[in-house]
């Protein structure tokens, strides 16, 4: 017994001398694009020996996490709001986009018909004021399809989420009543409908329950084959969410922060409920005695991903960073200091 | 003192490392559930809104959706868990069916709560989305009466093992002398054993009900996580534990932060009273 103690104390002591000697940046923050960071970080790793160790905890996590400084950066869904970021006044936070996911509105009808849904119906429905499937407006813009008069029951994840944030902050442009009633957040006061955890839990009732619609991630969707609406855009385009079509979406002028939400996009193609997913990370690398070494390693991530590492998002469904974002968050990455100075050149 | 061995000491210290733990655990989310509480004081728990977009955090949904997911759990078991406790008390108290049913009851306590609640997700929300369609009312499948059910079979054991103890320790001369009485076995069960264990009962039953005011995951996953005020018990609802799970890690902003540690803190609160209590009165029956 204690000569297996001593063993696990032994090995257990010479991970933490490699792990002082390995070169290692930990972050930590949202789920959403965690298995496309994954993969990134194990690729990274390959080449450049550089380990990332990323948690998917969550949004909110990684921004406490950030402004606890117990992180190199973090991940978040839904960008830091300007109460957020007074909370670290000396030092501002920087944001990122890295890739783009959609949310797709999802359905059980039978034969699992492709829809054509217009802002207006779809916060309807979800304001509870639609409540049957052969409603008048549904069928306009669904000739064609036959539409069963079955109740609509709403499904809604439960547990706080950035695809809540992106799906009702889409909801809070088109609709002014949504916007007055609900308003938009990562948690909302759903006027109706069911609750379920996570992207699956709402699949999973969406597929027992007939006649429930719901919303989930274009990759979650995809992967599981689910049936998904196509959406009239601000052009008046009905837009199939795809890869191309989310991408479109962020293709448009981009403030020099990247914090904009791209939602209701006014790109003709663009499908309209996309959104950006960031890094957040601090402008001034020399705090909390970190190295200059770090932070240029860091950065030099962070160059990597919104370059080279594009070329993976589309295998995984997530949508590539269009130009116009590549070249603003290069900005952004060049504006990075260490004692004053750019790090990257 | 002659206790103040080595070995004493170490076993001092490691039981009183355990209390720190839990006094500072009770200190730290005192202190961070205090800027919602002062914010919104008795509206906390008065509060039917429940609205993080606009910062307004009222409880109520979820202190009832809590109390009456609990309290109907405890209806729907009690029968089973005293008829398991009686049984195993009173008739089989040797032999291998007897400690065949003792271990399974006690297994029914073991199993991961998640896995209660995947089941009552795969197999009870489609019956009762089809008993639902039956007697006419939203067929959602998931609501407080689902979770209920789940809660139910989760804390029999609670009520059942403890109610069985106790019903042991009824001293053999009181029952023996109803029979000499003439009693037959079931008025000696009315009459003498349950009146004698009758606080230890209750004891159980309080336990279990702590069980059940606290437990989160099998809740979470059936009870449909609606944050307003249930309309019946086939409305889908919230409870205290399954709020806080469900929108902790994604609660920006102090206030929406500390409404739901001030949510845990009561919690805290309310499963600490029923599990003193229920110690307490166990510890004055068998003293008696």
């Amino acid at each position: 017994m204690k000569r297996l103690l001593s063993l696990i104390i032994a090995i257990s002591l010479a991970g933490l001398a490699t792990a002082g000697k390995a070169r290692e940046l930990t972050g930590a923050g949202a789920t959403f694009p965690y298995p496309l960071y994954s993969k990134w970080f194990d690729i990274y790793h390959n080449e450049t020996g550089i380990k990332v160790n990323y948690q998917a905890i969550g949004s909110g996590g990684g921004i406490r996490q950030l402004l606890n400084k117990t992180v190199d950066f973090g991940g978040t869904d839904a960008f830091m709001s300007e109460e957020e970021l007074t909370k670290s006044p000396e030092n501002p936070i920087l944001h990122f986009p890295t890739c783009i996911g959609a949310v797709v509105i999802t359905y059980n009808l039978p034969g699992s018909p492709a829809l054509k849904l217009t802002p207006e119906v779809i916060s309807s429905i979800f304001l509870g004021k639609i409540r049957k499937w052969d409603h008048p407006d549904i069928k306009r813009t669904n000739p064609g399809i036959e539409l069963p008069s079955l109740p609509i029951v709403v499904v809604h994840r439960s547990d706080g989420s950035g695809t809540t944030f992106v799906f009702s902050d889409y909801l809070s442009k088109v609709s002014p009543e949504w916007r007055d009633k609900v308003g938009r957040g990562k948690s909302l006061r759903w006027p109706v409908g069911l609750g379920a955890k996570g992207n699956p839990g709402v699949a999973a009732l969406v597929k027992q329950i007939k006649g429930a619609i719901g919303y989930v991630e274009l990759a979650y969707a995809e992967k599981n084959s689910l049936p998904y609406a196509s959406i009239r855009n601000r052009a008046g385009n009905f837009i199939k969410p795809t890869l191309k079509s989310i991408s479109l979406a962020a293709d448009v002028p981009l403030p020099p922060d990247t914090r904009v939400s791209i939602t209701d996009t006014k790109s003709p193609q663009g499908y309209p409920i996309a959104s950006f997913t960031w890094i957040i990370f601090y402008k001034e690398q020399n705090y909390k005695n970190r190295s200059y070494e770090r932070a240029k390693e860091m950065l030099q991530l962070f160059w990597w991903m919104i370059h080279q590492a594009q070329q993976y998002n589309e295998s995984l469904l997530y949508g590539r960073l269009p130009q116009t974002a590549v070249r603003t968050a290069e900005k952004i990455l060049k504006s990075a200091t260490y004692r004053g100075k750019p790090i990257l050149r | 003192m002659k206790r103040r061995t080595p070995f004493f000491l170490s076993l001092l210290i490691a039981a009183l490392i355990v209390v720190g733990v839990l006094l500072a655990s009770f200190f730290s989310i005192t202190v961070s559930s205090l800027p919602a509480l002062k914010k919104f004081g008795l509206d906390f728990f008065l509060g039917k809104q429940w609205d993080p977009p606009a910062k307004v955090f009222g409880a109520l949904p979820f202190l009832i959706g809590t109390l009456i997911t609990s309290f109907l759990a405890l209806l729907f078991s009690l029968p089973f868990s005293l008829s398991i406790s009686i049984l195993l008390g009173e008739y089989l108290k040797k032999g291998r069916l007897a400690s065949l049913l003792k271990s399974l009851v006690d297994l029914i306590a073991a199993v991961p709560s998640v896995i209660y609640g995947f089941w009552g997700l795969q197999v009870l929300v489609p019956w009762m989305r089809e008993f639902e369609m039956k007697i006419g009312v939203s067929p959602y499948g998931v609501g407080i009466l689902t979770a209920s059910f789940i809660l139910s079979v989760m804390i029999i054991p609670n009520t059942a093992s403890i109610a069985r103890e106790v019903l042991e320790l009824v001293p053999a001369d009181l029952k023996e002398a109803a029979y000499s009485l003439g009693a037959t076995r079931y008025e000696v069960i009315k009459r003498v054993s349950i009146p004698y264990a009758k606080s230890g009962i209750l004891a159980g039953v309080l336990l279990s009900l702590g069980r059940a005011l606290g437990e989160t995951m099998a809740v979470t996953m059936v009870i449909g996580n609606s944050n307003v005020i249930p309309r019946d018990i086939f409305s889908p609802a919230n409870t205290m534990a399954s709020v806080i799970a469900n929108e902790f890690t994604e609660a920006t902003g102090n206030l929406y932060y500390s409404s739901l540690i001030a949510i845990g803190f009561f919690l805290f609160l309310i499963t600490a009273v029923f599990s003193i209590l229920g110690r307490h009165i166990i510890k004055r029956s068998s003293l008696k």
